[in-house]
């Protein structure tokens, strides 16, 4: 028998183990370069490349081509195999003209360029900002929209805030995880927040939803069958049964994504591997923090509603 | 006539014959899910096909084909490498645009990019002083910005007695000396658009327009008299005797002066109109212009009229546009791209097959099935509607894969539930069904209902990634409430026909049982 409703306790702790240092990390992150993950030039503005050199390339080479045409803070990086002589180029917003002479200066002066496999993006700072705002926005309405799901999904049940409330909880568990991840992966491996990282943590959140509805599903199921068993119990019995969906489930996505991850390319690894994290916190959030949450306000452990539950038994 | 073009025609064929057949035999449900899913995987497989030739039905048998539907997939950018540029108005914040505009603008773009022979080139507007442009297989976005933001060069030329048709690419003296078209009309938003002075003359050539230019230029090099600096305005007026519109332009003083001087000594020969290098139309002089403004006259029609007279007004584009961001991608890159997601999405769709099999079992064959026509429907509608593949589209697709088995497990779990508490297989597999459909739904709704947020934000951040990932991963759970269910309901009965509860009883590992130790 699993024991999921008991040990609740340990499960908040695992949790807090994560979430924690994501938490120091983004206060780290927003101290140093202020703000709590690193964001892409989708919403900062600037430039990207992404060059491949078909002969050896040096920083130097590449620093003098950039400050030529005034940038003098270009982030230069080698990425890869060193063989592959691939370097990265972060600087502020160039025009195309710009973008033009430093192709031009690099080919020249510094090694001969394959087009044919280089990227070259550039985001003009006023778009940035709107993006941003885009983005803010997005988050705002999908919030409401899962609010509003929940609220739809649970209005028959007794007790419809606590599951309303303990799958808010679940879904505000990943993104803690996912956003914590991601600063540290940003102060360690310079990792950065694209409009897409956005897509994975909305979908994160729409799955991690999608698994306590699932088990909430099935405990409101339960319930009157089992009158007369403790609280606890069939929570137990309840897990029991969906555990094998849950999991078989989760396994089915990792699949996939691990299959993406190992053979899929560079340019979608980041988002492939934040919505792999993203979605293991579902799984966990939805089996050991929503459910115990559910009992722990049962139980009438939770201080503030604490005597609120204890007036409702 | 193949059989891959005719197969339309034969499905369709098929299509009545079952209809008839089952109006005449009355053949239980699951005959009827199956005839319809045989049906629709059969011509998901032809417009999947990699060599599939379209649809094209000539009614009329005039060689032209009423319907002509090309069925290719589109890839994005980032797939089929290329330059992306975002263009904005370049005006203050908050002075409206006059209307119709962009739209010009967006229709000058798109002739300009079509004359350059650019393969399935996008532009499309952004908000209401947006435009994005994408041309694949471009990798020098100065040279996409170049063409966008051209101003065009407008010459008057001496053609001499033998003018050119109109649509010739001609080269001019002026144009070869500076190399390229170079910017020349100053746009004059304050530009009086009545052309109220009477004309003094009306060159007649007869000028057919919408230059073709796919010519080479070649030829004698023609010399340039004028550019397009000493029109003031040029405007669309209806002439009733001809009944057909015309181009009337009023010149600036200095135009006035040299286009007078002009006309004068060549009275009788032919002054050619060339835009960016082609004719659009080469009047003869019949007497001298010196009254400051003339008309041009062919065969337009208002739209083309409209046109010239725009091009002639501002030299280019109605409205000056500024680059927001561009974006380039090397196409060897995105060929990689292509190569490496096909091979992540083979794999992994294997390992969710065997993991299905393996797990589950007779019911594991079902949902296989299920599951492949679940990848083959998906894989058709993307492209025969089509959708723009692009690398998170490609990864929404895959996750709806993942998610697309998510409706099995949920209903085999239940089935296994069922047996394990004694019911009858038939019992079983009606309760796993009917159970599991409110989880399904719901499941499946809420994420359904992101990607309809991430599709309605998506406009204006990560040009288009979001919206891309967002389409199929919906589609992919849409199509899935399908397949997952109607779908692999009725596999399931014909692959459990065989069996009974005997033989279930005895082998609980058919249907992924462990026999339990009490």
């Amino acid at each position: 028998m699993f024991h999921i409703a008991e040990r609740r306790k340990l499960w908040f702790l695992i949790s807090a183990l994560v979430i924690i240092p994501g938490i120091i990390a983004m206060v780290y992150s927003t101290i140093t370069y202020g703000t709590p993950v690193r964001l892409s030039i989708d919403f900062t503005g600037g430039s990207l490349y992404e060059v491949k050199f078909q002969s050896p390339a040096t920083e130097q080479g590449i620093r003098k081509v950039y400050n030529s045409v005034g940038e003098t803070d270009a982030i230069i990086q080698q990425l890869g195999d060193p063989a592959d002589n691939r370097w990265q180029i972060r600087a502020g917003t160039l025009s195309t003209e710009q973008q033009d002479s430093v192709k031009q200066a690099l080919n020249t002066q510094v090694a001969p360029i394959d087009t044919s496999q280089s990227t070259f993006d550039v985001v003009d700072p006023t778009i940035g900002r709107e993006v941003t705002i885009a983005a803010i926005l997005a988050v705002i309405a999908a919030a409401i929209v899962i609010l509003g799901f929940i609220w739809i999904a649970f209005r028959r049940v007794p007790h419809a805030v606590r599951y309303g409330a303990a799958a808010i909880v679940a879904m505000l568990h990943d993104v803690l995880v996912t956003l914590g991840m991601m600063s540290i992966l940003g102060i360690f491996f310079g990792w950065e927040v694209d409009a897409l990282f956005l897509t994975a943590v909305l979908t994160v959140v729409a799955f991690s939803i999608q698994d306590t509805i699932v088990i909430f599903d099935r405990i409101r199921e339960n319930l009157p069958k089992y009158r007369n068993e403790p609280f606890e119990r069939v929570i137990d019995r309840s897990m029991l049964e969906v555990i094998h969906r849950s999991l078989a489930t989760q396994l089915n996505v990792v699949f996939i994504m691990v299959a993406i991850l190992l053979f899929g390319g560079p340019t979608i690894k980041h988002f492939i591997a934040i919505l792999l994290i993203g979605m293991a916190s579902g799984t966990y959030s939805s089996i050991f923090n929503a459910v115990p949450v559910l009992v722990s306000w049962e139980k009438g452990e939770i201080p503030f509603l604490n005597r609120r539950a204890s007036a409702e038994a | 006539m193949t059989p891959l073009t005719i197969f339309p025609l034969v499905w369709l064929a098929l299509c009545v014959i079952a209809i008839v057949a089952m109006v005449l035999l009355r053949p239980s449900r699951h005959v009827v899910w199956l005839v319809i899913i045989v049906l629709l995987v059969a011509i998901s497989v032809w417009i999947a096909l990699p060599n599939n030739p379209g649809i094209k039905v000539d009614l009329n048998g005039d060689g032209a084909p009423e319907i002509d539907k090309p069925i290719s997939v589109r890839q994005g950018l980032d797939l089929a490498g290329g330059v992306r540029v975002l263009l904005q108005a370049d005006v203050p914040p908050n002075t409206t645009l006059p209307a119709g505009a962009m739209s010009e603008v967006q229709r000058i773009i798109e002739e300009r990019i079509n004359a350059t022979g650019t393969l399935e080139p996008v532009v499309q507007l952004r908000g209401d002083r947006r435009i994005i442009v994408e041309l694949p297989g471009e990798v020098d976005p100065e040279a996409a910005v170049k063409l966008i933001r051209q101003t065009a060069l407008l010459e008057f030329v001496d053609f001499g007695n033998n003018p050119p048709p109109a649509g010739t690419i001609v080269q001019t003296d002026l144009a070869k000396s500076t190399g390229e078209a170079t910017a020349t009309a100053e746009p004059t938003t304050s530009a009086t658009v009545e052309a109220t002075t009477e004309p003094t003359s009306q060159p007649t050539a007869e000028a057919t327009t919408a230059p073709d230019a796919t010519a080479t230029p070649e030829g004698p090099v023609y010399h340039t008299v004028m550019t397009g600096d000493i029109l003031q305005t040029a405007d669309v007026t209806f002439q009733r005797t001809i009944n057909k519109p015309i181009v009337s332009f009023v010149l600036t003083p200095k135009g006035q002066e040299e286009f007078g001087k002009y006309t004068t000594e060549h009275t009788g020969q032919y002054l050619g109109i060339v835009l960016d290098g082609v004719v659009i139309s080469a009047p003869r002089i019949n007497e001298p212009i010196t009254g400051g403004s003339g008309i041009i006259q062919g065969s337009f029609t208002l739209d083309e009229a409209t046109t010239l007279a725009t091009q002639l007004r501002y030299g280019a584009l109605p409205v000056a546009l500024k680059v927001e961001s561009t974006s380039t991608v090397g196409p060897t890159l995105g060929k990689i791209s292509v190569d490496q997601s096909i091979r992540a999405g083979i794999i992994g769709i294997i390992v969710v097959l065997i993991f299905i099999l393996v797990y589950y079992r007779i019911p594991g064959i079902a949902a296989a099935l299920a599951l492949l026509t679940f990848a083959v429907l998906n894989f058709a509608i993307y492209k025969f509607i089509p959708i723009t593949m692009t690398l998170p589209a490609i990864i929404g697709f895959l996750i709806s894969v993942g998610t697309a088995v998510d409706g099995n497990i949920l209903i085999f779990e239940r089935m296994k539930e069922e047996l394990r508490h004694g019911a009858s297989l038939r019992r079983a597999v009606d309760a796993g069904f009917s159970r599991a459909w409110t989880s399904i739904r719901d499941s499946n709704f809420s994420t359904i209902i992101i990607c309809a947020v991430l599709y309605a934000f998506g406009t204006s951040f990560g040009a288009g990634a979001v919206r891309g990932f967002a389409v199929t991963l919906a589609l992919g759970l849409l199509i899935n409430l399908f397949t997952a269910i109607t779908v692999t309901r009725t596999f399931l009965h014909f692959i459990l026909m065989p069996l009974n509860d005997e033989t279930v009883a005895s082998k609980p590992w058919l249907m992924g049982l462990v026999r339990e130790a009490a």
